[in-house]
Parts: structure tokens; sequence; C-alpha cells
């Protein structure tokens, strides 16, 4: 296909259809967006909107369905024939080169600045230098990626992309990565390239739909159900339109009452992967019955944090008392005898084993307790009897009991580990980034479910970078910054800004 | 449906996988000026044509089986053995060693005495990668490689010492092997005339007892779940280097056992080249059965055919006998690569799709 350099003036869908094993993925879909419109495409885990996007990349052809540009028909065998007619995309991995720098990573792509085996850096250089210049996008050339952060890498890919020269962008969940004050930018930065590209971004969080789109469309089960402009509907509307009922996210409503101590964290120190301190004297209790939240911008010792507590990672120095018992150092097995339930953050790598079926990995950590298991031999009457109980009480998705948890998308992998973790009648549980992902409805189940725990009388500590998550569960907010609890604060006193000054490191004074 | 598709979706895969390994083979075949359809039909159909040859086949199946379901042991947990060649060696010394000591014991407790020696031989030799590994996180494709060294190096000097047959020194031609073995030893000639022995049935309960480990006891989970996400199985408790030891255990007593079989089975005195490349045969074999008893079992049998087979067209047309080997060498890479076409269900869907509208159309014909 020809690369043209025309504007993009207007990319229409008509009804495509797209179909996968056992799955309608795209379900006669029109859509179109004009120049200068940011159109949300919202819909919850499953609906449909990453493989509409990829038909829109040329990754997948559509089983019936047309593509117009400019109100001329489009055949897209590759990405690179989408790319030919100027559509760019920035998936949610970002697809770069962690040890070259900035401009090397976007030359690798750069065609017209390769000249047999001789690279024009120069060449590069002077188009990223127009690209940023012309949208005020803030990087630095000669940086290597691996020193930057997860926004900037972000900014990177937005560059490249603009510079192999898309002019019309589709941005798959761009916020999902990023801290709350990288989001705000983000937001502002994508408002001022509004007026001269058009945008398509998906995602969940209704807040940056209203800021930023002009039109939005809800797909559910693969149809679009709503389109419209932003302006003339609220939140709540669209988040009900998304999931077909109501979505009110439950609050902790509870009296914040201490039943005694549950989890005793004094003076924990540990080391990360790379060597230094990430929990660095860190002090904090949790209650029976009651929901700490772990505010901070991610890699402040969140992980490590987890780990240690789950015995995944050494305690250099510092008792965890649980229950009165100190299980610093203890064998990931033993903290599970100790009666602690933990959701991890990697949800496809960590909390399931992705090639063992549902039923498998619900028995993860019980392939030995004397339910599941006689004389060695796995009682597989009990385990799929507790397969199918647990599917059917947390309403998990999937065709069976026998499929790859892998499989599942991404909200029933996490009511899979939900599931597993409850049914385990913990006396703790850790949840680290729960909801990180998900859609309302699915985010609303496990918000459900994690405050019923709290009022059976579990102590939960909730680690989470959303503070509307945090604020909504928690009875107490603490706030961690490098390694360090900054502060401990009820919930009722936890307004937005006094976490966001308090996550940037900002002791805080209000009190005094 | 599904299911029965599903299952024939991936043997024809394979199945397509060899006739791609042949036509390579061919082409290598054509360049040696072999005639290609004579050679193939020799390697394919020459053994099966007698009683001798088909227990020649089975012979192989052997201990191909037994290696083969060791390598599956260690593969499904996350390490991959290429030791099982010095882990059958060291197996061999081992039992020949008891059966020198204890010549005299009666068949019923010699047999079982040795073969237990050769996998605790085997096992041991397994059981130092698999700590290396563990403790250490020594690449097991490097010790598991050296270790087969050694192993070829201390089996030749046991044979060429201390169990260098007593005869060979007064007749002083030297060919380092051991002395016949105590007949209490041999394992039961099944058909009079041929070479097969009773190790057979050891091969096919050895299969249904490591289906019954690795699927259906909390051993084998465990060992599984290890094998496919190390993380998930340590969060989830599981103590990942104990059962990598395990398995390397395992694999590594399978390994020990297959030579303590062919010993007791076959040459009856232990011999320079009795593993003859079981050990890397296995590998292969365990790939080619999917890393599952069921298809090991047959994936045995194909390769047994293809190893006896291969010494006939030396014979019969004059291809050389490594051909097999450079066949083998094709049918991995094959197989690596058909591994991709299984993974992606897109393609099994457009497949079962048009399957299915065949299907229909010709019982449409039918009923007209």
């Amino acid at each position: 296909m020809e690369h043209t350099t025309r504007t993009i003036n207007s990319l229409r869908v008509e009804h495509i259809t797209k179909r996968f094993p056992g799955v309608l993925a795209c379900d006669d879909i029109s859509l179109s967006i004009g120049k200068g419109e940011v159109l949300a495409l919202v819909g919850e885990n499953g609906a449909g909107k990453t493989t509409l996007m990829n038909v829109l990349m040329g990754l997948y052809h559509p089983d019936e369905g047309k593509i117009f540009i400019n109100d001329e028909e489009v055949h897209f065998k590759s990405p690179n024939d989408a790319f030919a007619c100027g559509i760019g995309m920035v998936h949610q991995q970002y697809m770069l080169v962690p040890n070259m720098t900035v401009l090397e990573n976007i030359a690798l792509g750069y065609k017209q600045a390769w000249k047999g085996l001789k690279l024009d850096l120069a060449l590069v250089r002077r188009q990223v230098k127009d690209v940023i210049g012309k949208y005020g996008l803030t990087v630095d050339p000669d940086a290597y990626i691996w020193q930057l952060s997860v926004g900037e890498q972000q900014r990177v890919e937005l560059v490249k992309t603009l510079c192999l020269g898309a002019r019309f962008l589709i941005l798959d969940e761009p916020t999902s990565a990023l801290t709350p004050q990288e989001t705000d930018e983000l937001i502002v930065l994508l408002k001022r390239m509004a007026g001269e590209l058009s945008i398509i971004f998906i995602s969940h969080k209704l807040q940056e739909v209203k800021d930023l789109s002009s039109k939005v469309a809800i797909l559910r089960h693969g149809k679009v159900v709503f389109q419209g402009t932003t302006s003339d509907h609220s939140s709540s509307d669209i988040a009900a339109l998304m999931t077909g009922h109501e979505v009110v996210l439950p609050h902790n409503t509870g009296e914040a009452c201490c039943l005694g101590p549950m989890l005793q964290l004094k003076n924990l120190k540990a080391r990360s992967d790379r060597g230094f301190l990430a929990l660095d004297d860190l002090s904090l209790y949790v209650c029976k019955g009651e929901i700490v939240g772990l505010a901070g911008v991610s890699g402040n010792g969140q992980r490590e944090l987890a780990e240690v507590i789950n015995g995944l990672r050494h305690v250099e120095s510092g008792q965890i008392l649980f229950d009165g018992q100190d299980i610093a150092n203890f064998t990931p097995a033993q903290v599970i005898d100790a009666g602690m339930g933990y959701i991890p953050e990697e949800r496809n790598t960590e909390g399931i084993v992705p090639s063992f079926s549902m039923k498998e990995n619900f028995i993860l950590k019980d392939s030995t307790s004397s339910q599941f298991n006689r004389h060695a031999f796995l009682n597989n009457k009990e385990i799929d009897r507790n397969a199918n109980e647990l599917r059917e009480k947390f309403d998990i998705r999937s065709p069976n009991i026998e499929v790859a948890a892998g499989s599942l998308s991404g909200g029933n992998i996490q009511k899979v580990i939900l599931a597993r973790e409850i049914s385990r009648n913990p006396k703790f549980l850790i949840a680290v980034y729960p909801t990180r992902g998900l859609d309302m409805g699915a985010a609303e189940f496990i918000h459900k479910q994690l405050l019923q725990k709290r009022n059976e009388g579990v102590g939960i500590l909730l680690i989470s970078e959303e503070l509307d998550e945090i604020t909504n569960l928690s009875d107490q907010v603490a706030v961690i910054f490098k390694g360090k609890i900054q502060k401990v604060l009820p919930s009722s006193k936890a307004s937005r800004r006094r976490l966001g000054i308090l996550m940037a490191g900002v002791k805080d004074d209000e009190e005094i | 449906m599904t299911k029965r598709f599903n299952t024939g979706y991936k043997i024809t895969v394979i199945i397509l996988s060899i006739l791609v390994a042949m036509l390579i083979g061919a082409v290598i075949l054509i360049a040696i000026g072999a005639d290609v359809l004579k050679t193939y039909l020799v390697i394919l159909t020459e053994p099966l044509k007698n009683k001798i040859g088909i227990t020649e086949v089975l012979l192989r199946m052997i201990p191909l089986t037994i290696v083969a379901l060791g390598i599956t042991v260690a593969y499904r947990s996350g390490i991959i053995n290429i030791g099982a060649e010095g882990q059958m060696a060291i197996g061999i010394l081992a039992t020949t060693a008891i059966a020198l000591l204890f010549p005299n014991l009666p068949s019923y407790v010699l047999i079982p005495f040795a073969i237990l020696a050769g996998a605790l031989g085997g096992a041991f030799w397994g059981f130092i990668p698999g700590f290396l590994k563990a403790k250490l996180e020594v690449s097991e494709l490097l010790s598991t490689v050296m270790l087969n060294y050694i192993a070829a190096q201390l089996y030749t000097f046991f044979l060429r010492g201390p169990m260098l047959d007593p005869a060979e020194l007064t007749m002083g031609s030297g060919t380092p092997q051991s002395m016949r073995l105590t007949r209490n030893l041999d394992l039961t000639r099944l058909i009079p005339g041929t070479r097969l022995h009773s190790g057979i049935f050891i091969a096919i309960a050895l299969a249904l007892l490591i289906y019954l480990l690795l699927w259906k006891t909390s051993y084998g989970f465990k060992m599984r779940a290890a094998g496919a996400q190390e993380r998930a199985a340590r969060y989830g408790g599981i103590n990942v280097p104990k059962y990598l030891i395990i398995a390397m255990v395992i694999s590594g007593a399978f390994a020990g056992m297959a030579g303590a079989i062919e010993i007791a089975g076959v040459h009856r005195r232990a011999i320079e080249g009795v593993t003859s490349g079981y050990g890397f045969s296995g590998i292969v074999v365990a790939l080619f059965g999917g890393l599952h008893p069921a298809g090991i079992l047959p994936a045995a049998f194909f390769f047994g055919l293809l190893l006896y087979g291969a010494d006939m067209t030396q014979r019969l047309v004059g291809v050389p006998a490594n051909m097999v080997q450079v066949l083998q060498g094709v049918i991995i890479l094959v197989i690596v690569s058909s591994k991709m076409i299984l993974a992606n269900p897109y393609l099994q869907q457009r497949v079962e799709t048009k399957w299915l509208a065949l299907t229909k159309q010709s019982r449409k014909e039918v009923q007209a």
C-alpha cells in the first residue's frame, strides 16, 4: 500500500464482525471518527475493544465489515498497511529497547533514515525535535530507556508513533500504568494533540473519559450499545451502560474499631532485587476486622512489603507479628499455614499457573490438604465439586472448570485468585492492586467481597494506587514513601489532596 | 466433538511433522545419491516383516521408553535433563557391581536388587545437577552435559580396570568389558529365538507409574506447577528447589534403570557402547510423545523402528545407519516448529470451521 501523508479527515468502520474460538468478539460494530475528535471506547474486560483496535491496526482481519478512510474503502493486510495510512497505536506494553537511547529506539523504525547500512541519526534527531516542539512533549532524545519512568517511556512511544507519521492515534489503556500525576499530565498533553489529530483511546476510568473525550462509544459483549457526545452524559450513566446495570462502588460504612492487632510490622528492613533498601525501618499494624489502605506511588516498597510478609523475600531485620507469632523469614508454605491470604500484584504469572486448568489453580495452595488429598492421591471428585461451587459463587465466566486459567480475561483471573484466597478462610488478607486494569463491574464485585470479609473480622492490607479505591474501602489509610510509612490517618481525614502531598514525600503538618 | 477434534488436530500436526521431516531427509538422501523411496521403505517396513524384526524393534523400545519417562518428569518440572546418557552409564556400573559381588543370590532377590542399584546410581548422577541448579542456579544444560563426559570416562575406567573380565587378562585381547554376569541376573526371554525380554513389562508398568505420579498425586501436581510457572508455585507455598531435586533424582533413576535392564535383558555383561545414544534419543522420544506416557509408548516404538530400520538400510540399500541420527535431528527441529502451530488457536479455529463445513457437505451428499 502506498505511503500517504494525506490527513485523515474521517475514519469509519461499518458492520465489523470478528469471531474467535467460541467467542464472538466483535458483533456488527459501526463507528466513525472525524478530524480533531477524541473517541473514548469503554466497556468491560472482554467486551471486544482490543479486538476492534487490532482490526483497525491490521493485526486481525475482520470476518465481515469494511473500513473507510476519507470515505475510501481500505483493506489492511498487515500492520504495515494500517501504518502506511497513518494509523498508529500505542500498546499497553511499550515496545522499546531498554539499553538504547530514545533517539536510537525511534530510528529503529524510521525507514527514511536508513540508507543501505548507514543510519542518518541527524535526520531522526531533526524529526524528533520537530515533533517534540510541535506538541510540547518533554522527552530527552539522548536518555536511555531504562533511565526513564513509565510515564516518560509512554511519551517516547507517543513521539515514536508521531515521528513515524501517524496522523490517527490509537491508545490502549494509556493510563493503566501511570501515577495520578502522570495521568493528569498525559490528559493535558492529549488534549493539546487532539487539535491536529484524531484519537481513539480505550479506558476503564470514567473520569478520564469525561476529561478527555468528545465522543464515547460503549461496547458490551462485542456490540456497540451506546454512542454519543461525552458532555451529555454523567460518569454514572456511562458506568451503568457499560455493565448493563447501575454500578455503585461500595463504601466502607462500618465503624472503625480495633478488635486487637492481627498483623504488626516492626522496624522492617528488606532489600529489593537490585540490592537497595526497599523497606527501610517500616512499621505498621492492622487490626482484626479492619482494612488498612496503603497508598503510594508504585515502586516505593509496596511489592517488597507484600513479598516479605508472605515469605517470598528475605527480611534483614525487624519483626512481623502475625496473631502474636513472629513470621519473619518463614517459608511461603509456613506463612500460608499460619492463615495468610495473598492476592499478588502479578495476577497472570504469580497468582495462577496459566497453563493449569481453573480447577487445578483452585487447589494451588491445598494439593496436600486432607480435603483434596488421600494418601498422596488427588481427590478429583472433591476438586471438581469445589471448582464448580467457586465458579458459581464468584460468578467466574468460563466455558467450564477445565479451561486453562491463563486463557481467561483479567477480571476472571482475578476472580479465580480471589475465590481461592477467600475460600481458604484466611485470618488475614493482603491484596495488591486488586482491581488494576479491571472494569467497573469486576471492581465492584471484588470490593464487595473485600468489605464482606472485613465485616466477618478478617484484617486486610490493601495496597493500591487508586486513591478512590483506598478511601472507599479503608478504615485507616497509610502512606508509603521510599520504604517508610509517611503517615497513618483515618479514612475520613484522607482527602485526595492530602494523600497526594504525602505520596510525593512531603511531610504532613496539617494536624500540628 | 471439540475435544475429539482437538486430539485429532494434534495427531494430524504430528503426523504432518513426520512427513515434513522425511521430506527434508529425502533431500539429504538425494544429496548422498541414495534411492529415497527404497530407503524409507526399508526403514519403515522391513523390520515389521518378520518375528525377529518386530521383537528387535520392541527390544529397542524398552530403554527408549524408560529414559523418555524420566526425561518427562524432569521436563515437566522445569528442568531439562540432557544427562540421561551419563546416568545410564552410572546405573550400569552399579548393576554390574552388585552382580559381580553377589553372584549367588537367587534371581528373585538379585534382579530387583540389581535394578534398584542401577536406579540409585542414576539417581545419584541426576541429583548432582539437580542440587547444583536448585541451590546455586547452575544451568542444568551445562552440568548434565559435562557429567556425561565424566560418566563416560568413569565407565571406561571401570571396564578397563576393576571390572575387566579376568578372561580378557589371561587372553590378553584387552577388550574393555566385564565378565559374563551371573545367570541369576538374566531377564527371561519371552519368545524363543529372539532377544525380547521381560523388561518390556517393566517399561509399560513404569509408564503407568509416571502417569499416576504426575497427574494423579499431589507430588506430581507440585512438580508440574513448579515446571509450568515457578513464580506461581513459589507463591502457592511449593518448595520449588526441593521438587527440582526430586524430579532430577527420579529422572536419573529412570535412566539408571534403563541401563540396568539393558544389561540384565540384552547384553548380560557391561560392554562399551551399551548406552549407544539412548540417553539422547530418549529426549526426542519424550518430546515426540508430547511429554506424556500415552504418547511416549508409541513414540518409542516409532524410534525403535527407525533405529533398527537404519541398521537394515546399511545392509540392504547401502545407506549409512547414521542417517537416522540426521533424521532425528530434523524431527526435533520440525517438532519444535510444529509446537508453534499447535499453540495458535486461531489457525485451529479456521481449520475446524472448514472441517465442519466439509463434513456437513459430504453428509448432505451422502443423504442425497
